[in-house]
């Protein structure tokens, strides 16, 4: 056998184990140390880029953490307004009906100000994507609760812990969302260690095909983490994430295409 | 027909790609004529009922950020929930339109013509440094006419145009030529989302800049624009002005009634002026000064508690005396009432 001694000869096509999406643009992304925004993001632009859609694409942008996503993926964007991505998307596949059109929003704009933009974006099964990114906390305004913030859970505007009395519970609106027959395919991933990174791509890449068939919404949760308002290493974050995270918003498909219709209670 | 119907049928001649509303009264027949008409068939344009003004304002940033021709419509207390999508359209620098068919507030309010959000329309409305164009029809032919023009005008500024109509001219029925039916316009605009080809760099639809520097410039471009538009936009329609000695300035429904005034007047041998300004932004400032040269008062008529006599006031700048005369809660000035005023202030008492 030979032995390999140079980097010449192992930095060969055959010998390539990844390659950095080509539509991924060249700034550096803003997000802390150990942040699911960027897996989430690269494994986007991986799918676009590989499905030939970069050039039919509308990506609509929201209010938060990932406010500035249309500075890393060379698509044409729209910012929305916080919470109204759905409405926006809305508005841009109805006029656009051929185009992939998605939203990519975390959980204070989608669960909280942006609620009836979802469930009715939903509810009329919008041909669209909503990427949901839930890590329980806002993030770009500095840790405040969030609708999905766990019992307990201490963030700067609850600070001695989520009080579910006085502060609710939180809200899964991918459960909801499941429950309307307007989306056609809902599930809930993770990025928080390479195999679900895997399972998130598989899962993601499927959401983006089923645009074609024109059958409805599509949504994909990304539960994530948040090191810097969560207040822990990457490390912890994940570990965090695993222990307290997952049990409460549990992985896996909520509604897939070859499912029933979820039973309707009859309105008296 | 009826004025808000002739803006719904106006805007399918138009060759609008799509409208986006919600309900409200004195101006859901738009949205109900528009599902009967049902011009996706015959035209490809979108209508759709949204969950709320919000929805719909958004779904209109969507649609007017691909470059479509998009519109919404909504009366005072659905304009004020419009006010956020309005200045992010407006930041954005997209073309829509929106038609305000006004009712007496604030609040709730009542279901009856006014002309209270005049402020609101002309002075901002949403935060931030802004102006929408904004066009008043005072008959249901301008109601129609106006939905043509927001459209090019929206367009060839790339600004926000709206209709300030009231619920008197919204409701109202009157005899109104509708031009031909236009194609939808197949041009793709240069700017807009419509999936990125290898032949230009993304486009990306946004008001957000964290650089305070680069936003004042972006603020000074648009200053720059509407001073472009207070230079080439101003319409207004002057009525018996020739030889007044006293001038009315009012829009929209006023301005029917004191046509009316004027024609009262001039038989009591009082020798009473219109000034109708059609474009509320750009105000036809320059035009009110130059008559504050030849008249002794103007009196400003409107619905409201005296909101456009401001701008009389500024374009006059102290040369005569500038009045309001005004009804509120959904009541409209009769014109016996707006030439009592007028001889009051004339003779003093």
């Amino acid at each position: 056998m030979k032995e390999i001694t140079g980097i010449k000869e192992i930095v060969k096509p055959e010998n390539l184990a990844y390659k950095k999406s080509t539509i991924l643009t060249k700034d550096i992304m803003h997000y802390c140390p150990g942040c699911g925004h960027s897996t989430a993001h690269r494994i986007l632009a991986e799918i676009i880029e590989e499905e030939g859609l970069q050039h039919d694409t509308i990506g609509v942008s929201p209010v938060g953490c990932s406010v500035f996503l249309y500075n890393y993926i060379d698509i044409d964007w729209q910012e929305a307004a916080h919470g109204r991505a759905p409405a926006v998307a809305t508005g841009i596949k109805r006029l656009l009906p051929d185009k992939f059109v998605f939203t990519y929003q975390g959980d204070g704009d989608l669960a909280a100000i942006g609620t009836a933009e979802t469930i009715h974006s939903c509810n009329r099964g919008e041909n669209i994507l909503i990427i949901f990114i839930n890590n329980g906390i806002y993030g770009m305004t500095g840790g405040q609760m969030a609708p999905t913030t766990l019992p307990g859970m201490k963030s700067s505007t609850s600070p001695y812990g989520r009080d579910v009395h006085t502060m609710g519970n939180p809200l899964k609106m991918t459960d909801i969302v499941a429950t309307l027959p307007g989306t056609y395919y809902v599930t809930r991933q993770s990025v928080h260690t390479p195999a679900n990174v895997r399972k998130t791509k598989k899962v993601l890449r499927k959401a983006v095909q089923y645009q074609k068939l024109n059958k409805g919404t599509c949504f994909v949760e990304i539960v994530s983490n948040c090191p810097s308002g969560w207040k822990m290493t990457p490390v912890q974050s994940n570990k965090w994430l695993e222990e307290h995270m997952l049990p409460y918003y549990p992985l896996g498909d909520l509604k897939t295409p070859d499912e029933k219709p979820v039973q309707q209670s009859k309105s008296e | 027909m009826k004025g808000n119907e002739a803006i719904a049928e106006a805007a399918i001649r138009a060759g609008a790609d799509g409208y986006f509303g919600y309900p409200i009264t004195p101006q859901s027949e738009i949205l109900e004529y528009l599902m009967e008409a049902n011009p996706y068939e015959k035209t490809g344009m979108v209508v759709l009922q949204a969950e709320s003004e919000i929805a719909a304002i958004n779904m209109v940033y969507g649609g007017a950020g691909c470059g479509k021709k998009v519109m919404t419509s909504s009366s005072s207390p659905g304009i004020s929930l419009k006010q956020e999508g309005i200045t992010y359209i407006a930041g954005a620098e997209l073309p829509c339109l929106i038609v305000n068919v006004v009712r007496g507030g604030p609040g709730l309010g009542t279901i009856q013509p006014a002309q209270s959000d005049y402020f609101q329309a002309v002075k901002g409305g949403g935060h931030g440094d802004y102006h929408l164009i904004v066009l008043a029809p005072s008959s249901v032919q301008e109601m129609a006419d106006f939905v043509g023009l927001a459209f090019d005008l929206a367009f060839k500024y790339r600004n926000p145009v709206m209709i300030l109509s009231d619920g008197a001219i919204g409701q109202m029925m009157e005899k109104v030529w509708l031009g031909p039916q236009q194609e939808r316009s197949k041009t793709v605009r240069e700017w807009a989302t419509t999936g990125k080809p290898e032949t230009r760099k993304r486009n990306i639809i946004t008001s957000l800049e964290l650089d305070p520097n680069r936003q004042e410039i972006f603020n000074l471009k648009l200053i720059a624009k509407y001073n472009e538009i207070r230079e080439n936009e101003v319409r207004f329609e002057e009525f018996q002005c020739e030889d007044a000695e006293y001038m009315l300035v009012a829009y929209g429904t006023s301005a029917r009634v004191c046509q009316k005034a004027v024609e009262l007047s001039r038989k009591q041998g009082i020798k009473v002026g219109l000034l109708r300004p059609i474009t509320l932004f750009p105000y036809p400032s320059k035009q009110i000064n130059k008559l504050a040269g030849k008249v002794k008062l103007f009196l400003a008529v409107e619905m409201s508690a005296g909101q456009m006599v401001e701008d009389v006031r500024l374009a006059v700048n102290g040369k005569v005396p500038v009045y309001h005369y005004g009804r509120m809660g959904g009541m409209i000035p009769t014109p016996d009432e707006v030439v009592d005023n007028l001889k009051k202030l004339i003779t003093g008492n």
